[in-house]
C-alpha cells in the first residue's frame, strides 16, 4: 500500500510538467499552429537548472529562499494527496487542513519574494494574488467540508476511499456544482484564463507572472516546476472527486485518473483558446459565483 | 501554608515591593529600570513551584490570608486553569520587563520611568491575582488593579492628545465592563446564599435556565469588554499604539486574555450550557475575527494594525470557545476537547507571537520614530534580527504550518470539521460558517502580514530615515529572539503542548480525564505527522539548495537593478505602497469599512504635486459610540438648569434627596 | 427521472441567482426565458402527472407564455423606453449574491422545519420553489429600475408556479391557469406603468417616485 503511494509521489514528481506541456499543445492546435513538443517544459527546466542567476541589488536571501520553501511545501502537499484507489503516502486525521494550508505557506513566501524586489509591478501582482487566493481558499475549504460531510471522514485518503462505504452522490447534480466550483478555484490558483493569462507580455495585466519577473536560473526553474506541480495536484484533486463518486475496480482507478488529468488539461487549453480574460474587477464576481455554486452543492447534499 | 504557596505569596510581595522601590529611585532611573527588569522574572521563578503543582498535580495550591473580606475569605487558589494562565503571564511579562528596561531608557521623561515600572509590576500583580482569586470580591478588586495600572501604563506619554484620548476610551470601556462583572458576581452570590467564594459557585446547581443564561450574558459582556469582542473592541486600537511597546506586548499578549480566563472560569461553573450560548459565541467570534482582520488590512500604523489583529485572534479564540460550548450542550466530546483545547492553545500561541510582533514594532519605532507603514521599507538590511523575528511572528499569526499558530488553528478547524461531519442534517450551518470564517480570516491574515513584512522590511527604504537604523541592544533583542524560537519550537514539535492542555481541559470541562486523553490522542497523531512533514520539507529544501549550488557556482551570480519594465529612473518611492497592496480588498468591502479618501489629482501638462490620503475610522466608534455618547451628553446638558452656582440651592438638593430616600425606605418597610 | 428533476430545479434556482446578481438587462431577459423553458419541462418530468392531459396543457401554455411571450414583451418594452444595458441595484454584486445565498439557506431550512403535507418527486422541489419566490421578492426590494422590478416579479411568479405544481395532485388546475393569467395581467400593467414613468420623469429609476411624497 505504502509502496504504491511512494511510487505515485515519484511518478507525479516526474510527470507534472507534462500537463503544462499538454495545455500549450492544445492551445497551439486550436490556433492552427504545430506547437512546441509536449516535453518542452522539461527542456526549459533543465536549461534553467544549468544557468546562473541575476539578483536585484534590492533583494535579500528571502528572494531565493522563497521558491525553495514554496516548492517544498508543494511536495509536502503531494505526499498528502491520495493515489486514486490506494491512499496517500502520509494519511492522518485532519490532513486536509494541512493540505490546504501548505498552499497558503507557499503563497506567503511567493508574495514576500515579489515584494522583496521593491518593484511596483511585482507589488501589484502580489496584491492581486493575495486577494484572489482568499476566494480560492474559501472555495477549497467549502468543497472539503462537503466531501468530509458526505463521506463522514476527516482525512483525504478515507474521503476518497469512501465509495466502498456506500456513499454515493454521483447521481445528484450536487457533484456537478462541486466540480464547477473546484474548477474555477483551479483556474484561479493556477493563474489560468479567465483569471490570469500565463502568456501575457504586459506587466500591468499580469498577476502571477509579474511576481516572478526578477527570478532567473535555478530559482525560476523551481518556480516553473512548482507551478506545474500545483496544477498537477489540483487536477488530481478534481480527478479524485470524480473517481470516488463512481464505482470502479481499484486497479482501474489510477488509469482513469490519468485520463481525467488530461481531460482537465485539455479543458483548460480549450478554455484558454476560446475565452477572453475577465476584467480584473470582474474576477471576484466570477469567484463569488463559483463559491455560491459550492455552497449550493453543500446545501443540497446537507 | 505549603511551601509553593509561601513562595507564591512572596512572589506577589516582591512585585509590589520592587515596584515601590522603582518609584523610590526617582531620578536614578537606571537603577529603577534594573529593578523593574529583574523583579518580574524573579517573581516568575518564585511562582514556578505553585504553577507546576497546579498544572501537573491534581491538588491546587491554596493561599489563605488572614484578611477578612465581606462575602467570603481572602483566598488565592492555583488550579490547572490558573496555572496555565500564570505560565503565560509570567513568561511574557518577564520578557517584556527585560525588553522594557532598554526600551524605556529612550522614551519619555526620566522620572516617569520608575513610575512606569511601578505600574508595570502592579499590572503583573493584578493579572496574577485575577488568575488566582478564589473569591468574587477579590476578583473584582484584582480586576480593577489590573485595569487601572494598565490605564497608567497607556498614558505614559500623557502630554500627547492622542494618548489622552486613548486613555479615556480605555478607562470608559474597562469600567463599563466592570459594571457587568459586579452584576455577575452579585447574581452568583444571591444564588449561593451570600457567599462569593468560588468554591460555592461550583457547588451550586442552578436549575433555573433563565438565571443561567443571564449569568452567561453578563460574563459575555463583562469579560468581552476586556477581551475585545466586537463591538466592545474599540479601546484596543486606541490603547495599544499609545502605550510603550513592551506594555502593548503585555496588554495585547496577556491582559486581553484575562477576559477569556474569566469566561472559561464562569463556564466551568455553569454546568448546563444551552445551545444558543455556543451559537452566540461562535457568531461573536466570527464577526470579531472577520472585522478585526478587515480593519487590520485598512490600517496605516503598524501598532494599530497589530491591535486589530489582536481583535481578530480573540475572535478565533471565541470561535473555539463557542464550539466547545456547543459540544457541552450536545455531549460531543470531540467538540468539547478541541473547541476548548484550541481556544486555550491559541491563547498561549497568540501571547507568544503577538508580544513578539509588538516588541519588534517597538524596535522599529525607536530607530525610525514612526510606525507609518508607508514611510518604512527595506529595514531587513539594517535590522536583520528584528526582520527575521518579525517574519516568523507574521507567519505564525497567519496560521501557517510549521509554526505554532497553525497548531491551535488546526484544533479549532478540527472541531469545526468534526461538527460539520457529525451534526444532524440541516443544522450544520454554524460549524460550516465557523469553518469558512476561519478560512477567510486565514487568507486575509496572509494578505495583511505579507503587506506588513513586505512593505516594512523588504524592498528599499522609502525615506532616508532608515539609513542609520540598526538592530536594538541585546536586552531588547534577546526577548524577541526567545519568542521567535518559541514560535518555531512549538510549531515543529507541537506534541510538547499536549501535557499542558490535558489538566486544564480536565479542570474546565466536565469531561473525564480518560475521555480527554482519548480525544487528545486523535490530535496527537496529526501533530506527530506535522513534525514529520516538517522533516520532509526540510529534506526537500536541503536537496533543492544543493541542486542550485552547482550551476550558481559555475555560472556565477550577477547583481543588477530590479527589472523596471523599461523605466529609466526608478526611485525607492515608486515601490508599491501598503495602501495600494490592500486596495483590492478594501474596494470590495468598502460598503462595510467606509474608507475615506482625500484625493487631489495632479493637474496640467506638467503636473507637480498631487495628494492622496485614506483613512479608515472604526465604524463602531463613528456610528455607534459617538452618537450614543453625544446623546448622553445632550441629555445631561438638559439638566444644566439645576446648576445655578448657589451653595444654598445645592444644600437644598441634598436635603431633598435625603428626604426622598428616607421616604422611599420608610415606604418599603 | 429524479436526477433529471433535480437538475431542472437546480437550473431554475441558478437562473434565479443569476437574475438576482446580474447587471445586464438583455441577458436577464434571456435567462428569464430559459427559466420559462425549464419550468415547462417540470410537469413532464413529475411522475405523478405525466399521464394526465392537464400536464400537456400546463406545460405548453406555460412554455408559450413564460418562455416566449413575456420575454418578447419585456425586450420590446426595454427597446421602446430606451433602457440601457446596465441594471441599477441598491447593493453591490457580492452583497446581493450573498443575500441570495442567505435566502437559499433560509428556504432549505424552512422546508425542513415545516414539512409541507405534500408529496413531491424531489426533495429539492419545495425549497427551490420557496427560494425562487423569496429571491424574486428580494429583487423587488433591491432593484431601482421598474423594468428589473418586473423581472423580479416574474421570477417570484415562477417560484409560485413551481410551488403550485407540487400541489397539482391535490389542487385543480384552474388555480394554475389563474396564476398564468395573473402574470399576464401583471406584465400588462407594469408595461403601462413603465410607459407612464418614462413619460413623466424621462427615466425609469423608481427613485424618482420619492418626489411624489408629501
Amino acid at each position: 500500500m505504502k509502496l504504491s503511494a511512494l511510487l505515485f509521489v515519484i511518478v507525479s514528481l516526474l510527470a507534472a510538467p507534462l500537463l503544462s506541456g499538454w495545455i500549450v499543445r492544445v492551445k497551439a492546435l486550436f490556433a492552427g499552429r504545430k506547437g512546441s513538443p509536449v516535453l518542452q517544459p522539461y527542456h526549459d527546466l533543465f536549461r534553467l537548472l544549468r544557468k546562473g542567476a541575476v539578483y536585484s541589488k534590492s533583494t535579500s536571501p528571502l528572494f531565493y529562499i522563497a521558491p525553495m520553501v514554496t516548492l517544498s511545501a508543494l511536495i509536502a502537499a503531494l505526499c498528502l494527496l491520495p493515489l486514486p484507489g490506494f491512499g496517500a503516502l502520509l494519511s492522518f486525521q485532519a490532513d486536509l487542513i494541512l493540505f490546504a494550508y501548505l498552499f497558503a505557506l507557499g503563497r506567503f513566501f511567493t508574495i514576500l519574494a515579489a515584494l522583496d524586489t521593491g518593484s511596483a509591478f511585482e507589488g501589484m501582482g502580489a496584491s492581486r494574488e493575495a486577494f484572489f487566493s482568499v476566494f480560492a481558499e474559501l472555495i477549497f475549504f467549502l468543497s472539503l467540508a462537503t466531501l468530509a460531510r458526505f463521506t463522514n471522514s476527516l482525512s483525504l485518503s478515507s474521503i476518497f476511499e469512501s465509495h466502498a462505504a456506500g456513499v454515493n452522490y454521483a447521481d445528484s447534480p450536487a457533484l456537478a456544482l462541486l466540480l464547477v466550483s473546484l474548477f474555477a478555484a483551479l483556474l484561479t490558483e493556477n493563474c489560468r484564463i479567465p483569471v490570469d493569462d500565463p502568456t501575457t507580455h504586459l506587466e500591468l495585466t499580469m498577476i502571477h507572472e509579474v511576481m516572478v519577473l526578477d527570478h532567473s536560473g535555478p530559482d525560476l526553474a523551481y518556480i516553473l516546476y512548482g507551478a506545474a506541480l500545483k496544477l498537477w495536484i489540483w487536477s488530481m484533486f478534481i480527478a479524485l472527486v470524480i473517481i470516488s463518486s463512481f464505482p470502479s475496480p481499484r486497479w482501474l482507478q489510477p488509469v482513469i485518473a490519468v485520463a481525467v488529468l488530461f481531460l482537465i488539461a485539455t479543458a483548460v487549453g480549450v478554455l484558454e483558446s476560446t475565452l477572453a480574460r475577465l476584467r480584473l474587477t470582474a474576477v471576484p464576481r466570477m469567484l463569488m459565483a463559483a463559491g455560491a455554486l459550492g455552497l449550493l452543492s453543500y446545501i443540497i447534499l446537507g | 501554608m505549603t511551601l509553593p504557596a509561601l513562595f507564591f505569596f512572596f512572589a506577589l510581595l516582591l512585585l509590589l515591593v520592587s515596584g515601590i522601590a522603582a518609584v523610590a529611585c526617582r531620578a536614578r532611573e537606571t537603577a529603577a529600570r534594573r529593578i523593574g527588569a529583574v523583579s518580574t522574572p524573579l517573581a516568575g521563578l518564585m511562582a514556578a513551584p505553585a504553577v507546576v503543582q497546579g498544572l501537573f498535580f491534581a491538588e491546587p495550591v491554596f493561599i489563605d490570608l488572614p484578611l477578612s473580606l465581606p462575602y467570603g475569605s481572602f483566598t488565592l487558589a492555583v488550579d490547572a486553569l490558573s496555572a496555565f494562565f500564570l505560565l503565560i503571564i509570567f513568561t511574557i511579562a518577564s520578557l517584556a520587563a527585560i525588553y522594557g528596561a532598554e526600551y524605556l531608557g529612550r522614551e519619555g521623561a526620566v522620572t516617569a520611568r520608575g513610575v512606569s515600572y511601578f505600574w508595570f509590576n502592579l499590572l503583573v500583580l493584578g493579572m496574577t491575582l485575577v488568575a488566582t482569586a478564589a473569591n468574587g470580591l477579590l476578583f473584582i478588586i484584582a480586576w480593577e488593579i489590573m485595569s487601572l495600572s494598565a490605564f497608567f501604563l497607556v498614558t505614559f506619554e500623557g502630554e500627547k492628545p492622542q494618548t489622552q484620548k486613548a486613555g479615556l476610551i480605555y478607562i470608559i470601556a474597562a469600567h463599563i465592563g466592570v459594571v457587568f462583572l459586579f452584576l455577575l458576581f452579585w447574581l452568583f452570590a444571591t444564588n449561593t446564599g451570600g457567599s462569593m467564594d468560588f468554591t460555592h459557585f461550583s457547588r451550586i446547581i442552578l436549575a433555573d435556565q433563565k438565571t443561567q443564561s443571564l449569568l452567561f450574558l453578563l460574563s459575555l459582556i463583562g469579560f468581552g469588554a476586556k477581551a475585545g469582542f466586537v463591538p466592545l473592541h474599540v479601546w484596543l486600537p486606541e490603547a495599544h499604539p499609545a502605550a510603550p511597546s513592551h506594555v502593548s506586548a503585555l496588554m495585547s499578549g496577556v491582559m486581553i486574555k484575562m477576559g477569556l480566563y474569566g469566561m472559561l472560569r464562569t463556564l466551568s461553573w455553569l454546568t448546563m450550557p444551552l445551545y444558543w450560548w455556543g451559537a452566540v459565541l461562535v457568531a461573536v467570534g466570527l464577526i470579531t475575527g472577520l472585522l478585526g482582520v478587515l480593519y487590520a488590512l485598512a490600517q496605516h500604523d503598524l501598532k494599530r494594525l497589530l491591535a486589530y489583529h489582536s481583535v481578530e485572534n480573540i475572535g478565533i479564540m471565541a470561535i473555539g470557545l463557542g464550539l466547545g460550548v456547543l459540544g457541552l450542550n450536545l455531549h460531543q466530546n470531540t467538540l468539547i476537547v478541541f473547541g476548548f483545547g484550541g481556544c486555550l492553545l491559541h491563547v498561549l500561541n497568540h501571547s507568544i507571537f503577538k508580544s513578539l510582533l509588538f516588541m519588534a514594532a517597538g524596535a522599529v519605532k525607536q530607530e525610525l520614530h514612526t510606525l507609518e507603514i508607508d514611510q518604512l521599507g527595506g529595514l531587513r538590511k539594517r535590522m536583520p534580527v528584528t526582520a527575521a523575528a518579525f517574519l516568523i511572528g507574521a507567519a505564525a499569526i497567519s496560521g501557517l504550518p510549521l509554526l505554532n499558530g497553525f497548531v491551535s488553528e488546526l484544533m479549532i478547524y478540527f472541531a469545526s470539521f468534526s461538527a460539520v461531519v457529525s451534526m444532524a442534517k440541516g443544522v450544520t450551518a454554524l460549524p460550516l460558517m465557523s469553518l469558512l470564517g476561519l478560512a477567510a480570516i486565514g487568507g486575509l491574515a496572509v494578505a495583511c502580514f505579507t503587506k506588513a513584512v513586505g512593505v516594512i522590511f523588504l524592498g528599499e527604504g522609502r525615506t532616508p530615515a532608515g539609513a542609520a537604523a540598526a538592530d536594538p541592544a541585546a536586552s531588547m533583542r534577546i526577548p524577541v529572539v526567545i519568542l521567535a524560537a518559541l514560535c518555531v519550537v512549538l510549531g515543529l514539535a507541537p506534541i510538547l503542548v499536549l501535557p499542558l492542555l490535558k489538566p486544564v481541559l480536565a479542570a474546565v470541562t466536565p469531561v473525564t480525564w480518560e475521555t480527554t486523553n482519548a480525544e487528545l490522542k486523535k490530535i496527537a497523531q496529526p501533530l506527530i505527522y506535522l513534525s514529520l512533514i516538517a522533516g520532509i520539507m526540510a529534506g526537500v529544501f536541503m536537496l533543492l539548495w544543493r541542486l542550485r549550488r552547482r550551476p550558481l557556482a559555475v555560472q556565477g551570480i550577477q547583481r543588477s537593478g530590479t527589472w523596471d519594465c523599461g523605466y529609466l529612473e526608478p526611485d525607492s518611492r515608486m515601490q508599491y505602497t501598503a495602501s495600494s497592496f490592500v486596495q483590492p480588498v478594501i474596494d470590495q468591502t468598502n460598503w462595510l469599512l467606509r474608507t475615506r479618501t482625500v484625493k487631489e489629482m495632479p493637474q496640467g501638462y506638467f503636473p507637480d504635486t498631487g495628494k492622496f490620503v485614506s483613512h479608515t475610522p472604526d465604524l463602531f466608534i463613528e456610528k455607534g459610540y459617538r452618537p450614543l455618547f453625544a446623546a448622553i451628553a445632550w441629555l445631561f446638558h438638559q439638566l444644566q438648569w439645576m446648576q445655578r452656582g448657589r451653595i444654598s440651592l445645592y444644600i437644598l438638593y441634598i436635603a431633598v434627596a435625603l428626604l426622598a430616600l428616607l421616604f422611599w425606605f420608610g415606604g418599603l418597610r | 427521472m429524479q436526477t433529471l428533476i433535480d437538475i431542472v430545479l437546480l437550473l431554475v434556482l441558478l437562473s434565479d441567482l443569476y437574475l438576482l446578481s446580474s447587471s445586464r438587462l438583455g441577458a436577464s431577459i434571456k435567462v428569464l426565458a430559459f427559466q420559462g423553458v425549464m419550468l415547462s419541462l417540470l410537469p413532464f418530468l413529475s411522475t405523478d402527472m405525466v399521464r394526465s392531459p392537464h400536464a400537456f396543457v400546463i406545460a405548453i401554455s406555460s412554455c408559450a407564455i413564460k418562455a416566449i411571450l413575456i420575454p418578447r414583451l419585456l425586450s420590446r418594452a426595454a427597446r421602446e423606453v430606451h433602457i440601457g444595458l446596465e441594471i441599477d441595484s441598491y447593493i453591490p454584486y457580492g452583497a446581493s449574491l450573498l443575500a441570495g445565498m442567505g435566502v437559499v439557506l433560509l428556504s432549505f431550512w424552512v422546508a425542513r422545519k415545516f414539512q409541507l403535507p405534500v408529496t413531491v418527486s424531489s426533495r429539492l422541489w419545495i425549497p427551490v420553489s420557496l427560494a425562487a419566490v423569496m429571491i424574486g421578492l428580494l429583487m423587488l426590494i433591491i432593484r431601482k429600475k421598474a423594468i428589473s422590478q418586473v423581472i423580479g416579479y416574474l421570477a417570484m411568479e415562477n417560484g409560485i408556479y413551481v410551488l403550485g405544481l407540487s400541489l397539482a395532485a391535490q389542487m385543480p388546475f384552474l388555480v394554475e391557469l389563474g396564476v398564468l393569467l395573473d402574470i399576464f395581467a401583471g406584465v400588462f400593467i407594469m408595461g403601462i406603468i413603465l410607459n407612464h414613468i418614462k413619460y413623466y420623469f424621462d427615466d425609469l429609476d423608481v427613485e424618482n417616485l420619492t418626489v411624489l411624497k408629501d
